[in-house]
């Protein structure tokens, strides 16, 4: 097991190489120069030309890449061209806000998933199994962006229980965290529910009922865990979604997270944020990725059986 | 006369599919007396699973549902019990064996926690002592008390179908419902897996029904046989005059279709034809469109169960008197 998470995380170095060269790739064909949006649009041709020389850009293609991710390997994703500070601290301020926006948005998406997915699982066609699968169509395809507004129209304007916007206390992250979780809960109540209703069908399903146990101990203690395995990989790329998808709501809700930081870097073609925060985000999906795998061998012994 | 420890009575039992109303068991009624061990035969569809799980009120519901029937269980009607009741019987003085050893462990669970978990539930264990009996109960299946820290697919099938079997006789039932035991096996295993429950009736007196479609486990391990065909049972005796003497034409085709080494047989007589469609199934006697004793009335009739023996029961015309019986070689 030791071995195989030790394999797994020198994995991540070729993972994190791919990534670098497409994000670095793609900011280099971008059109659009950076140096101009430095210094301005009436700066003086020769002084360009000299920032250019300084900054290393007239360098050929493969030269720019391999200082690029020597340094990156270092730590050091260079400095912003807008504020002039290094990446690094600056995505290092943002990055709990986001990670913390995510995980709440993942905590609630899970907390109202996989409850209702059981429910609706165990009284398969009933009511409740109608409506919330009606609601889960609902959360899915309602707008992040749309809900949000609502959101913050009903319990800040019309209720005035919860800030609209800003960064800090628990209530501020309410409104933000329910926005970004909704269309995650809809898909896990979803894939909860499928995954209970193939798993309730198994031979030892009957067999724990024909033991006498309760339906509360044969759903929780015998089907629950065999139907993880797909909920827990759904778990683990809504969070990844969540992570770099959280731009919308971050927008919305005036949250200090990166995605609203990158979105800025990419219109002041601030390239260098831009690398950075992709590959802070890629780091971020795949770690999250490995944990979903480890997890994987805690939930089933055959799984683990595997990861030599 | 020993007690009847189970009585089923005019039980019938339904699934409604998409393809229609199918009769699984129709009319079925049998008794099993304490300590008896019951052989349940009949071919794949017959409705001998389903029979088993009326019994434990387990049919899977949708689609399957008990139409009518008792099942008397130690003179109490098990229809009639609450959910929690009923939960109470079920793996405590009732238990079953499922067929395929392969998928009906839960396989994230270790084995020993799945014994355990009956027994705190029925026997009111702790979990120390619900350990160490789920231990003696593997080594008396014939597995060393230390894998029960082990996960299912880290046995064979043969230890696999034996760790159901512990399980199933965790908690000393009354009676245990093996189904097909030894389907899923290895000849050498099904042999071993046999002699096992054997051993366990004569020590522990447990009364059985073992569902199987193989007439040499009922021969080397039961008293009594219920011969079942598309859903209703078309011969009962104890094993020793059914295989001596079989009544039904049924039962002779299937005696038939096995082969014997002791008589120099060219060929086998296998029953002509299918089991009928259970969605469509033949009017009169259900048996009639293959037998070779039928004439007309039978597709018209449904035949009554005769005794023409004590402890004998044989749903077929000829008993009645209504058609032509076996030749007089037969009788001598």
């Amino acid at each position: 097991m030791h071995k195989y998470i030790l394999r797994r995380l020198f994995l991540l170095i070729p993972v994190m190489l791919g990534v670098s060269f497409v994000v670095f790739t793609i900011m280099f064909f971008t059109p659009g120069d950076p140096v101009r949006v430095m210094l301005g649009e009436r700066a003086p041709e020769a002084e360009i030309e000299a920032m250019r020389e300084r900054m290393g850009l007239n360098e050929p293609f493969v030269v720019q890449f391999g200082s690029f991710v020597f340094n990156a390997a270092r730590g050091d994703l260079g400095r912003s061209l807008v504020t002039r500070r290094p990446v690094f601290d600056e995505l290092y301020a943002r990055f709990p806000a986001t990670l913390q926006l995510a995980a709440a948005g993942v905590l609630v998406a899970v907390l109202m998933g996989i409850p209702i997915g059981i429910v609706s699982a165990t009284k398969q066609y009933s009511l409740f199994d109608g409506m919330s699968m009606a609601l889960a169509l609902v959360g899915v395809s309602m707008p992040n962006f749309w809900q949000g507004m609502m959101m913050i129209l009903l319990f800040s304007i019309v209720l005035g229980v919860l800030p609209s916007s800003g960064y800090g206390t628990f209530m501020h992250l309410i409104l933000p965290a329910l926005t970004i979780g909704t269309s995650s809960a809809a898909i896990i109540t979803r894939m909860t529910r499928s995954s209970m209703l193939e798993v309730v069908r198994q031979d030892y399903i009957r067999t724990a009922r024909a033991k006498g146990l309760s339906e509360r101990v044969v759903i929780n203690q015998h089907a629950l865990k065999n139907a993880l395995i797909p909920i827990v990989t759904v778990i683990g790329l809504q969070f990844g979604y969540l992570l770099g998808g959280a731009v919308l709501t971050e927008t919305i809700f005036s949250w200090p997270g990166v995605g609203r930081f990158m979105v800025d870097a990419i219109r002041q073609r601030d390239y260098p944020v831009v690398q950075g925060g992709v590959l802070l985000l890629a780091l971020t999906f795949s770690v999250v990725n490995l944990l979903v795998d480890i997890l994987y061998a805690y939930i089933d012994p055959r799984i683990k059986a595997q990861y030599k | 006369m020993a007690s009847a420890l189970l009585q089923i009575q005019d039980l019938k039992v339904e699934y409604h599919t998409e393809d229609g109303i199918v009769t699984a068991v129709d009319n079925l009624s049998l008794d099993l007396n304490k300590g008896e061990t019951l052989g349940l035969v009949g071919e794949t569809g017959a409705g001998k699973t389903t029979s088993a799980l009326a019994v434990m009120r387990l049919v899977p519901a949708p689609p399957g549902k008990v139409i009518s029937g008792r099942v008397l269980f130690d003179g109490q009607d098990l229809s009639t019990l609450k959910a929690e009741e009923m939960r109470l019987i079920r793996g405590n003085r009732i238990s079953m064996i499922f067929q395929d050893p392969m998928t009906s462990l839960n396989p994230v669970m270790t084995v020993g926690r799945q014994i355990e978990e009956a027994v705190e539930l029925h026997q009111k264990m702790d979990n120390k002592t619900a350990k160490a009996r789920a231990g003696e109960m593997l080594k008396l299946v014939g597995i060393p008390a230390a894998r029960a820290a082990d996960y299912p697919h880290e046995f064979s099938g043969g230890m696999r179908q034996r760790v159901g079997i512990a399980m199933a006789l965790s908690c000393n039932p009354e009676l245990l419902i093996a189904d097909e035991p030894t389907t899923a096996l290895d000849v050498t295993i099904q042999a071993q897996v046999l002699e096992l429950m054997k051993r366990l009736r004569t020590e522990f007196g447990t009364s059985m029904i073992i569902i199987t479609h193989d007439l040499g486990i009922v021969a080397e391990a039961c008293d009594k046989v219920a011969i079942m065909y598309a859903g209703a049972v078309v011969e009962y005796g104890t094993v020793e005059s059914v295989f001596n003497r079989p009544l039904h034409p049924y039962t002779r085709g299937l005696f038939g279709s096995i082969p014997n080494i002791a008589e120099d047989v060219e060929r086998l007589t296998p029953i002509p034809g299918l089991m009928p469609d259970p969605t469509d199934l033949p009017y009169g006697c259900r048996f009639h469109p293959r037998c070779p004793m039928a004439r007309e009335i039978c597709s018209t009739q449904t035949p009554a169960i005769s005794t023409p023996e004590d402890g004998r029961t044989v749903a077929c015309m000829i008993y009645e008197g209504l058609v032509p019986g076996y030749d007089t070689e037969e009788k001598a």
